[in-house]
């Protein structure tokens, strides 16, 4: 089994910790992982802008980079969330198909394919889960508190496994924090509002660190920690995941 | 700001933001009634399965709107109700005013109809000598603030109690300062009574319209439907075409999920049944298209067509609770008005599908199971298609997908980014940056993933 290591434009500029640790943890368990250097990115800041018209040379980038491997995965639900809902090829859809059928975020592909049940990790801190939206709803790594439904959590499985962690649990445990990608820039009074209100549910139950299968969310409540000089921090789940600290 | 200089969602909202008290509130009391619709699902056991069965009905109706409105038709003039089609908001204001005009009526009590005000039924009236009086009491405060519900199940939940207690006094002569809600309400009951007994048209809405047989269904808790109605000489129900049931025993199935989805009580306190006037009564029944058919051929939208209008997507929209239904400039706000509004004026109704995060969790409360997040996704990409996007972002656009195609455009690009995020934080962390307005920057590492790899891969593999 060869993994193709999906790093998405962001991740790859602004946060290579969380990178590095991706690769880091599949590797010890074991995957043979490649990373494809001429990746760029997904598409989705185009799409999600309504300009999805302009996606095709990303897709076929993307396509390129990707068709050849068994799996696809990334350290991004969203991105990944993208990929399977909106990746075509006029020319050639089954090929598109197929990397659609492929491609998983990181923590579903530790619990659904490689089904871990035991992780070398410690990471000694109170620890709030972000569900962020695409992971939650769009990829179903958790159950949707909307639903009537029996509850999972794909993250908090893999989080138990992790010595020493404590999870906090939140009043609104599957609240959107208010990114939306360039709604975040087009809303930013109530991508603020929205982010200041998600940080404070963690803060007041006690979080040292708020996690997330989504670093975009991440990088918008890091931006509004860091405004309230809040000594909380955010940190990718791979990175604790990968933590022996 | 939008094209002909009015304020946009974003500029609406971020006025309303300003009083962040006020704020916490309004999504406090909608989260407290998210909850409340959360207990009242999980205590039926097939609750999925009465949605899946809801929306499943309405697909029915949707694809068979024809035939099932003839029916109705039909039984409608069996049971003694005259029927009137109106094929425009415009064109039902004037079937309204023909009938009270006849009649020589100069008065009429109205119940809750988001369709009368999508229509803007009162002004038109008003401007004919007709005085129209909104007997829901959130939307009779509404109305003497002159301004339209900005919820459709809860037309003032933006409004505080001493905001009410104000009006109150300016308009009904209560005592300056006074916000108790319950001597509030009595003091509107009071009032509301007496235009009840003298008005002698009513119109109200309609929330089920059964093709079978003929008859239509009114939900209220305040029972002010019933109120006017029975006392009245004319009545006059206006509807939406969509908002046809095919049978009688479909009833049981959105009156369960309706105030289970709207506020979380089992049934809404009234749930009553027209179909024949009483001996002496006028009934009319107004099918309303405006804009309907339309929605009904655009394939990816029509399914907007089933909603029942319970509100609970916008108690569970995070960007409504956040903003206020008002900053949605349309009659129907929130998550299911930005799919409805495009519809009817694609233009000014441009910035809507923008107002969301697409977090999907309208979808799930949906109790006839729209893909409202999806149908926001799809809007976005009809307006900018037709034209509609600030040129702004068309160029920026362009742009970010030129860099993002070619692997040595996006390095070079990534590195300029992180560069000036290393070294001249100021460049981007000012006020012309709308990002950095209220949250700071992230620092930018000096290598990124690729560059990394490209030194470690060897020892890595
Ligand atoms: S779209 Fe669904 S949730 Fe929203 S008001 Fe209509 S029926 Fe209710």
């Amino acid at each position: 089994m060869t993994v193709g290591l999906f790093i998405p434009c962001y991740v790859n500029q602004l946060y290579p910790q969380a990178a590095i640790a991706t690769l880091e943890l599949l590797q010890k368990l074991n995957v043979d992982v490649v990373y494809p250097s001429k990746q760029t990115c997904c598409g989705q800041p185009m799409a999600n802008s309504g300009f999805e018209h302009l996606t095709q040379k990303c897709n076929d980038l993307f396509i390129e980079n990707f068709a050849s491997f068994d799996y696809i995965v990334a350290p991004s639900a969203s991105c990944v969330l993208h990929v399977k809902d909106h990746l075509h090829a006029p020319e050639n859809e089954q090929l598109a198909v197929s990397v659609r059928s492929k491609v998983y975020e990181l923590v579903e592909f530790l619990t659904d394919i490689l089904k871990v049940e035991k992780l070398n990790a410690r990471f000694p801190h109170k620890v709030g889960i972000h569900q962020s939206c695409h992971g939650l709803r769009g990829l179903h790594l958790a159950q949707m508190s909307e639903l009537n439904a029996a509850p999972f959590s794909k993250p908090a499985h893999l989080l138990h496994m992790v010595q020493d962690l404590e999870l906090v649990s939140l009043e609104r445990p599957d609240e959107c924090c208010g990114f939306g990608g360039t709604f975040c820039i087009a809303e930013e009074a109530v991508s603020v509002k929205m982010g200041k209100d998600r940080v404070n549910d963690h803060i007041k139950n006690g979080a040292e660190y708020i996690t997330s299968p989504d670093l975009s969310c991440l990088m918008h409540m890091e931006g509004i920690l860091h405004r309230k000089r809040s000594k909380v921090k955010v940190v990718h789940i791979a990175q604790i995941l990968n933590s022996t600290r | 700001m939008k094209p002909n200089g009015t304020k946009d969602h974003a500029a609406l909202a971020e006025d309303f933001i300003k009083d962040e008290e006020r704020v916490n509130w309004h999504d406090g009391s909608l989260w407290w009634i998210r909850q409340k619709r959360d207990k009242a699902a999980k205590n039926i056991p097939e609750w999925e399965e009465l949605r899946e069965a809801a929306s499943q009905i309405k697909s029915n109706v949707i694809s068979n709107l024809h035939e099932y409105l003839l029916q109705f038709e039909a039984n409608l003039q069996k049971n003694g109700i005259t029927v009137h089609w109106a094929d425009s908001a415009q064109e039902h204001n004037e079937i309204v005013y023909s009938i009270l005009k006849a009649k020589g009526f100069t008065e009429m009590v109205k119940s809750k109809s988001m369709l009368t005000e999508e229509c803007q039924l009162n002004e038109y009236l008003a401007e004919r000598g007709i005085d129209v009086i909104n007997s829901d009491l959130g939307e009779y405060i509404q109305q003497i603030d002159n301004e339209p519900p900005s919820h459709i199940v809860l037309p003032c939940i933006h409004k505080r109690k001493e905001e009410i207690g104000e009006l109150f006094h300016e308009h009904l002569g209560t005592e300056k300062g006074l916000s108790d809600p319950t001597l509030l309400t009595r003091v509107a009951r009071k009032h509301l009574r007496n235009i009840f007994m003298t008005r002698r048209a009513a119109l109200t809405g309609v929330n089920f319209a059964v093709a079978e047989t003929g008859e239509y269904v009114v939900c209220t808790n305040e029972g002010n439907a019933d109120m006017g109605a029975h006392l009245s000489e004319v009545q006059i129900a206006s509807m939406g075409i969509e908002k046809i049931i095919p049978q009688k025993k479909h009833l049981g199935v959105f009156l369960r999920l309706l105030a289970r989805s709207a506020t979380g009580q089992p049934i809404t306190i009234y749930s009553s049944h027209f179909k024949k006037p009483r001996k002496g009564q006028e009934m009319h029944m107004i099918l309303v298209d405006a804009g309907r058919s339309r929605q009904l051929g655009r394939a990816d939208f029509r399914d907007s067509l089933k909603c029942i209008k319970c509100g609970a997507c916008m108690n569970t929209c995070p960007v409504y609770r956040k903003s206020g239904g008002l900053s949605y400039h349309n009659t129907i706000s929130g998550p299911i008005g930005a799919i409805l509004a495009p519809n009817l004026d694609m233009k000014r109704h441009a910035d809507l599908p923008f107002a969301s995060t697409l977090c999907g969790s309208c979808s799930n409360v949906c109790p006839v199971k729209i893909n409202i997040h999806d149908q926001l996704y799809k809007w976005r990409q009809e307006i900018v298609k037709e034209g509609y996007a600030a040129n702004t972002k068309a160029l920026g656009m362009k742009a970010m997908s030129w860099t993002l195609s070619s692997p040595g455009s996006y390095t070079a690009a990534g590195k300029a980014g992180r560069w000036v995020l290393k070294n001249i934080p100021i460049a981007i962390n000012n006020k012309l940056n709308p990002w950095y307005k209220g949250r700071d920057m992230p620092d930018g590492p000096k290598e990124s993933f690729s560059e990394w790899y490209e030194k470690n891969k060897d020892d890595k593999s």
